[in-house]
């Protein structure tokens, strides 16, 4: 019972913000949003027993990537509002036969689960950090270190795009 | 009782937010806080497998996806910075310098 009530409270939360992230007028409200957001999907984490991954995603996303994007909307300072030209050639129906298709595979989801319930789902072990840890350095250790190269060449690209030019 | 529909339908409608936010925005900045919103829900997909496998290859996949986002953000929030220097403009209808 006590699970059900975090699990709706949880996930009204994060479809909340995430309607006040793309709705919000103000890009900085946006932001703000979207660090409420992230911190929801981190208590989620907890109730999925991810506590490592919950801990990433405050310090990473919250932390972050959230800073880097409050620092580039005020670095950029619109004269005029964002939104105020718009292409003559926007595929305005295109876009709304695939948010239909979507959503009639949200549908499909919904409809599969309440026909054929899936179990409660096993529980993994206590020791959630020893065990990604492990995993992460024996069975992913080359994507591992794949993924941080990926970071070094994004940090360097980001510099030299962001540079100004002499 | 929470089962694991309850779960994927959660991260289906965030994924939906998402396009929703990258479909109809004409700001580039909640554009790619759209696709961050997206990459949440496939977050929440994994762990919601990693618990119901037992199993915890799926949080290890959900640690590269955090970091493929960190990256994703520094170099599109660079591209955003060095197109603004050109062009005094965030709108995405008028970034079409390189259409044909």
């Amino acid at each position: 019972m006590a699970d059900q009530v975090v699990f709706y409270i949880f996930a009204a939360l994060i479809l909340g913000f995430a309607v006040l992230v793309i709705t919000a007028k103000s890009t900085v409200h946006s932001v703000l949003y979207l660090v409420a957001d992230f911190l929801c999907v981190a208590a989620l984490y907890v109730v999925l027993q991810a506590q490592f991954l919950a801990v990433i995603q405050v310090m990473v996303y919250a932390g972050g990537i959230v800073v880097l994007y409050l620092f580039v909307v005020m670095l950029v300072n619109l004269k005029r509002p964002p939104e105020a030209h718009s292409d003559p050639h926007r595929l305005g129906k295109l876009g709304l036969v695939m948010g239909l298709a979507v959503f009639v595979e949200l549908g499909a989801i919904g409809a599969y689960g309440w026909l054929k319930p899936s179990g409660v789902g096993g529980t993994l072990e206590a020791n959630n950090i020893e065990q990604v840890g492990r995993a992460l350095y024996t069975d992913y250790f080359v994507p591992f270190e794949v993924a941080s190269v990926l970071l070094l060449v994004a940090m360097i690209g980001a510099i030299v795009l962001a540079k100004r030019e002499q | 009782m929470i089962t694991q529909t309850h779960f994927l339908v959660l991260s289906a409608a965030l994924f939906m937010l998402g396009i929703i936010g990258v479909m109809t925005r004409r700001n580039v900045i909640i554009i790619l806080m759209s696709m961050e919103l997206m990459l949440n829900a496939v977050n929440i997909n994994l762990i919601a497998f990693s618990r119901q496998l037992g199993d915890v290859t799926g949080q290890v996949f959900a640690v590269f996806v955090i970091c493929v986002a960190a990256a994703e953000a520094a170099v599109g929030l660079g591209i955003i910075l060095a197109f603004y220097r050109n062009k005094e403009t965030i709108n995405i209808d008028e970034m079409n310098l390189m259409r044909w």
